[in-house]
């Protein structure tokens, strides 16, 4: 059975990918700098990990509005289903980076403790989810 | 997953909404202030009262009492000192240029700003003048220009000394004058790097051999690491001679304020305590302050309760911390203090401490925007804060804000700096005339209802 692709693109246009790579890096980048803190007790690193949260949510707020732009306006160039999960995780990492911004901006030992950690590693797995959404080709096959 | 999103929005919402509000029945002020289980909310509790003008209305006084602004469209008046011959001066300013370390500090201090007054700080200090003694100004002229967010003010054998945000400088006064040019002589530097709590509050010795100088913590709570806290949240002794300095008294987070009451002559201050542990706590004080004493910041508050935000945690200092004489509410912000002498302004405010509370911002529910007394007997407080004056909140706004206090002992009359309406208040008892009519007919319709409530009571 020959196949041949015929129509190959991906799930994000450029700009939108562009959007999509800082909470992909920044937020992993706070783990780290959560871990760093949690490790050492050396007040820098809550700081870095206050700031790079806060650049991944503006990021994330923006890749939100696209995701939900894209539902509801976007040419019908991928599956529905597929846009939803999008949209679901792009929301659930955009609305658990902003409690963990406040709960970054918390004082002292505080600003990280347990919910900081665990919010920064959910953050992190739903950006990377996203990316694999975001990033994986649409092959639009034809049956030769 | 898909559960997680739809919770995730609605609860950031939701957390915001849902703050620990105040317990009214708590008794926090006084000896035994009672503390509160630590809360520190996502997001810390704010109410911002902006600024609104007083139009023709006056803030409230006892009956038996007065008010009037003595000095108005000052810029940022602080504190205040009466000189021998019964100038008042007023240092204006506003200092502290902290860099923004978090997003948090970009947002807080915008949110703060709201609740200030628009006007640029003077860096100055202007002189008022009562020629006639009718309780009005006369004279309302800039006394020394150029400084740096004056805030201490003390006098000594004729030279005034002036604590700027970054040093202590002294000029030499002939009696009279109304001006003195240039920016004085530096006695020392003072701890100035951050600056996060900028203000030095200064008081000198009975005998005029030391001066007291209030410097406040550069955080909260330590927030900016324990590095810059080094000769901060703590008060200096200096040798009035020589500039020489030693740490009087440490761990005490920001000393607004110092006096030195008239009884025991022991050194006494306001202090205001950290934020962001609830609405109800940690209630700043007022106490005297023992040489070599340790008060708990960052590692502790009100004695030995430990603050767990702090790490590495340092029992070995918590084990030290001493508890503060008296509370005065969670919050308050007192900026101001100052002993009454000779009667005071008589009735319930014969025998105290007067505090200017500047009010707070980390409540919702506004505590402080008023001036308190405490009594004192034996040298000692002796019972709850009496309000003096109050009126400073109308629907929402903040018409004033309370600072520096400062008791005049030969018109028995007492000032307050207000650093939102850029005013100073005098408060007199009524009919009180010069200092020699007999202060007792002013007492009797104050004192007689208080009395009997308290026999019914008992």
């Amino acid at each position: 059975m020959d196949r041949t692709v015929t129509n190959s693109r991906s799930f994000a246009n450029p700009l939108h990918a562009i959007l999509l790579a800082f909470p992909v890096a920044l937020y992993p980048s706070a783990l780290l700098t959560d871990i760093t803190y949690l490790n050492t007790a050396e007040i820098q690193w809550t700081n870095f990990s206050s700031w790079l949260i806060a650049g991944a949510d503006l990021f994330a707020g923006l890749v939100l509005a696209w995701a939900l732009l894209g539902l509801f306006f976007g040419r019908a160039r991928h599956s529905k289903s597929r846009s939803m999960l999008y949209l679901i995780v792009v929301a659930a990492m955009f609305g658990l980076g902003v409690l963990n911004s406040f709960q970054h901006a918390r004082d002292g030992w505080h600003s990280v403790g347990t919910l900081g950690l665990v919010l920064s590693i959910l953050c992190s797995i739903l950006a990377l989810i996203a990316a694999f959404i975001a990033y994986s080709t649409i092959a639009a096959e034809k049956r030769a | 997953m898909i559960r997680l999103a739809y919770l995730a929005l609605p609860l950031t919402i939701a957390l915001a909404a849902c703050q620990v509000s105040s317990d009214p029945d708590l008794d926090q002020t006084g000896e035994r202030p009672e503390l509160p289980e630590q809360n520190d909310a996502l997001v810390p509790a704010m109410e911002i009262p902006t600024p609104e003008g007083w139009g023709d209305e006056l803030p409230t006084v006892p009956e038996g009492y007065t008010v009037s602004a003595i000095a108005q469209d000052l810029r940022i008046p602080r504190q205040t000192l009466v000189l021998p011959n019964g100038d008042i001066l007023v240092a204006e300013g506003a200092g502290g240029k902290a860099p923004k370390l978090r997003p948090k500090d970009v947002i807080a201090g915008w949110i703060k700003k709201r609740g200030k007054s628009p006007v640029e700080g003077g860096d100055r200090i202007t002189l008022l003048r009562d020629e006639d003694g009718d309780g009005q100004t006369d004279l309302q002229t800039t006394f020394i220009e150029g400084l740096d967010a004056p805030y201490g003010l003390a006098f000594v054998d004729g030279t005034l000394y002036v604590a700027n945000q970054g040093n202590l400088v002294s000029f030499e006064y002939t009696e009279g004058a109304t001006s003195i040019a240039g920016s004085g002589t530096e006695v020392t530097k003072l701890p100035a790097k951050i600056n996060h709590h900028w203000t030095k509050a200064m008081t000198a010795s009975p005998d005029g051999s030391k001066l007291y100088v209030g410097i406040g913590s550069n955080s909260n709570v330590g927030e900016r690491g324990m590095d810059v806290e080094e000769d901060r949240a703590v008060i200096w002794e200096i040798d009035r001679e020589t500039g020489a300095s030693r740490i009087f008294a440490s761990g005490i987070r920001n000393p607004t304020a110092l006096a030195f009451d008239p009884w025991n002559e022991k050194l006494w201050a306001v202090v205001n305590e950290r934020d962001e542990l609830g609405p109800q706590l940690v209630p700043d004080y007022l106490t005297s302050v023992r040489d070599g004493a340790f008060y708990g910041w960052p590692y502790s508050y009100y004695g030995q309760n430990v603050d767990p935000r702090i790490k590495p945690a340092r029992p070995d200092l918590v084990k030290k911390a001493i508890v503060p004489d008296y509370a005065l509410g969670s919050h308050v912000a007192a900026l101001g203090v100052d002993f009454t002498t000779e009667g005071g302004l008589g009735g319930r405010f014969g025998e105290g401490a007067f505090v200017g509370m500047h009010g707070s911002w980390n409540r919702a529910d506004p505590s402080g925007y008023k001036v308190v007394f405490v009594p004192f007997r034996g040298g000692r407080p002796s019972g709850e804060p009496i309000d003096l004056l109050t009126g400073f909140l109308k629907n929402g706004h903040a018409r004033g804000r309370p600072v520096g206090v400062t008791y005049d002992a030969a018109r028995g009359v007492l000032y307050i700096a207000d650093d939102v309406s850029n005013t100073v208040w005098r408060v007199a008892p009524q009919n009180a005339g010069p200092r020699s009519v007999p202060r007792g007919v002013v007492q009797v319709p104050i004192d007689t209802p208080s009395t009997s409530t308290q026999t019914g009571a008992d």
